[in-house]
């Protein structure tokens, strides 16, 4: 079978999505399958068009890989691929439409405002912010709404944070979330094929938060899968992540990170694609489930060819 | 912003639509081909067997004349038996710390520093302290209260780490007085300098300022240069200078990493200084830096908001720009990286987190006119950020940004997107 692997692209995960793809490609080079690595740039639909490739593994994080745009482009020239659709990642991207979306679902997701930089510049919104001190407390997370590896996101400890940090966020996006910071262990409950695989915990060492730097470099965070949950949290952690998974129409396999927090699991946002690389959760996850990752990659792969499998 | 992330975002500056005023390449685009086919040439005419061969460990004699030319040029005479010739500065750099540092070790470097010594250091787990520059280099009176400080809990640096000449990042030149002030202190206090001087002959203003090598006649003062900046960085050509203890080691050191630099390019920089016209190729780098440096200050007049300042150097490679304090430039390069533009975020010339709100701009690796458009979009972006902090605390920006722009933008033509207005 001919896969190509889609990777790279103009997101600020380049960086990521290559060493993904990178990995993929061995995998499936193991499996015996003839690998066509794509690099995503302006002459992907002419390579893909030539090569018509049986499937396309899609190797990409953040915009342009995450958020619709390949898989539409894919959908266009009827090749299959992997992961969720076009709208599932459309969802998932961008963070204020998820939580929106998850709050009338009834699943557990942190208290939000949302702005976007018109908002600011152009109707006065700085002077609202004083009502955010009462309805979210400090500190609190700005966030980019889209985007993903915690690039941009910064904590306001205090009121005078605030700015700086919406600064900072918008410099990815042109909306950015503020949200209700929640103390807890922080979760991630890879979903393959609609099945929550064991759950993965994210310890930052030294305390740090787990931001983007702690994700991709190998010592800097102890990961503990299964991770350690007594059988009533167990429950209701993957309740809540294949609640999410379902409700932003996911497929093939998707990563729900929570926080699970006194008053239990609280959803931060579901990554479309997530990260495979060799610090990634997503394989940890398939590794406690007893999965290589050349029999995770041919999971996803069935998935992508056979939807109905799930 | 930490160190994977920035790595990151600076794989999305090498996009070929990006105008990158990251990088820190000399432009070598002048050099004349016929030269370098002639002296190629040549080597292979006369010289195979001997350039495609082992050579000494130090280096051909031949080599180190043509060190003691550049150097000369400088007003420093080294002993030719104290020079040993290296695969680029970086790794006499390197070599002097596998020689020098022992784990947890203080090292003393400039703050800012250049970005690339700071992973050398670390990897022979140095501790890393380092001292405010200003505008004369480095505070010599804050290197004295760090001397005094170490020396209370019984610790002495290893070395003090400066580029005093139009210093990467900064691009700030040591005073003269300071230069001398740090010679005595070192020999005071029997304390190594490691002088890093790869742009020193690239000056295009102001009136040339001895090396520290030059003041202390070389018995505290380690020297480290290259081939890179005045001729190629290609050949992969530098060169340390230190005093037969220390140069011992550094030859074992050599010894062990790479047995000995490159014959094949030693017999290039051989030919290529017995053509007697090095001087000459010097002088026209740095009237076309000179160019490249006038364009880039002149654009950052025009299109950074007045909150921003930036240093003018003399020569060198390199500006600092300084933003106000409530600009992460981590973030900013995402932002102007969506703008096709790229430059490097101040935090990776410190260990501590400091220079968050800097960015280093690379003048010599494109032409004036990309130069000039990179600027402008970077001070648009920045002109953003400003504008949006001020909605956001109330703080207005001290002049009007986008009326500044406007005006600005109608002189600059070239790569300009359709649509695209001046603010």
């Amino acid at each position: 079978m001919t896969v190509a692997v889609l990777k790279g692209g103009r997101s600020l995960e380049r960086g990521v999505s290559l060493r993904s793809g990178a990995r993929v490609e061995d995998a499936l080079e193991r499996l015996g399958h003839e690998t066509l690595p794509l690099e995503a740039d302006s002459e992907l639909v002419e390579r893909l068009s030539a090569a018509r490739p049986d499937v396309a593994f899609v190797a990409m994080h953040g915009l342009g890989g995450e958020d619709g745009t390949a898989q539409e482009l894919l959908e266009i020239l009827g090749i299959p691929f992997t992961g969720p659709g076009v709208a599932a990642c459309g969802r998932c991207v961008d963070k204020v439409l998820a939580k929106h979306e998850l709050r009338s679902a009834g699943i557990p997701t942190p208290d939000w405002f949302a702005f976007n930089e018109t908002a600011f510049r152009e109707l006065g919104a700085a002077d609202a912010l004083s009502a955010l001190e009462e309805q979210l407390g400090f500190p609190l997370v700005v966030k980019p709404s889209r985007g993903g590896s915690a690039l941009g996101v910064k904590f306001a400890a205090s009121w005078f944070e605030v700015p700086e940090a919406l600064v900072s966020a918008f410099s990815y996006d042109d909306r950015v979330l503020l949200e209700r910071f929640v103390e807890g262990r922080e979760l991630a409950v890879s979903v393959l094929g609609g099945e929550p695989l064991p759950v993965v915990e994210a310890i930052p060492a030294g305390g740090d938060r787990y931001d983007f730097e702690a994700r991709y470099e190998i010592g800097r965070t102890a990961f503990v899968c299964p991770a350690e949950l007594g059988e009533t949290e167990a429950a209701a952690v993957t309740e809540a992540a294949l609640g999410a998974y379902e409700t932003l129409g996911c497929s093939g396999f998707s990563r729900v990170d929570l926080i699970l927090g006194e008053s239990g699991p609280q959803v931060l946002e579901v990554n479309a694609i997530p990260g495979l690389t060799d610090t990634s959760l997503l394989p940890q996850a398939a590794e406690a489930a007893g999965m290589t990752f050349e029999q995770l990659v041919e999971r996803i792969l069935d998935l992508a060819l056979n939807p109905a499998a799930a | 912003m930490r160190s994977s992330a920035m790595r990151d975002l600076m794989a999305v500056t090498a996009r070929p639509e990006v105008i990158s005023l990251a990088g820190g390449l000399p432009d070598t685009s002048t050099f004349p081909p016929q030269t370098f086919a002639a002296q190629m040439t040549r080597i292979a005419q006369e010289s195979v067997a001997e350039a495609l061969q082992y050579g000494p460990t130090e280096g051909f004699e031949e080599t180190v004349d043509c060190i003691l030319q550049v150097m000369g040029a400088e007003g420093m005479l080294p002993d030719p038996e104290d020079v040993i010739v290296t695969t680029g500065g970086q790794q006499a750099i390197d070599l002097i710390g596998k020689t020098l540092i022992d784990p947890g070790d203080a090292v003393i470097c400039e703050a800012p520093t250049y970005p690339g010594a700071i992973p050398v250091f670390c990897s022979y787990q140095a501790d890393v302290i380092q001292v405010e520059c200003d505008a004369e280099g480095m505070r010599i009176e804050e290197l004295e209260g760090v001397l005094e400080k170490l020396s209370a809990e019984g610790r002495r640096p290893k070395f003090v780490y400066s580029v005093p000449s139009f210093q990467n990042p900064a691009g700030v030149t040591m005073s003269l007085e300071r230069r001398r002030r740090l010679v005595e202190l070192a020999r005071q206090r029997e304390l190594l300098v490691v002088e890093d001087n790869p742009y020193g002959l690239l000056r295009f203003g102001g009136e040339a300022l001895p090396p520290l090598y030059q003041l202390d006649g070389g018995d505290f003062v380690i020297y480290v240069g290259t081939f890179s900046k005045i001729l190629s960085p290609g050949i992969r050509l530098g060169w340390a200078v230190a005093p037969p203890p220390v140069m011992e080691k550094v030859v074992l050191g050599k010894q062990a990493s790479d047995l000995c630099t490159s014959t094949l390019t030693q017999y290039f920089v051989r030919e290529y200084f017995a053509a007697g016209s090095w001087r000459e190729y010097v002088e026209s780098l740095v009237e076309i830096y000179r160019c490249r440096r006038d364009a880039m200050v002149d654009a950052l007049r025009r299109h950074f908001p007045p909150q921003a300042t930036w240093t003018e150097p003399e020569g060198g490679l390199f500006i600092w720009a300084t933003l106000p304090d409530y600009i992460d430039t981590g973030d900013l390069l995402a932002k102007a990286l969506r703008d096709d533009v790229a430059f490097v975020p101040g935090q990776a010339a410190y260990v501590d987190g400091r220079g968050r709100s800097s960015m280093r701009l690379n003048f010599s690796a494109v032409g004036e006119d990309e130069i000039r458009e990179g600027i402008r979009r970077i001070g648009k972006v920045v002109a953003e950020q400003v504008e949006l902090y001020g909605a956001l605390t109330g703080e207005r920006p001290a002049a009007p940004v986008q009326a500044r722009d406007a005006e600005a933008a109608e002189n600059v033509v070239p790569f300009r997107k359709t649509g695209e207005g001046g603010g």
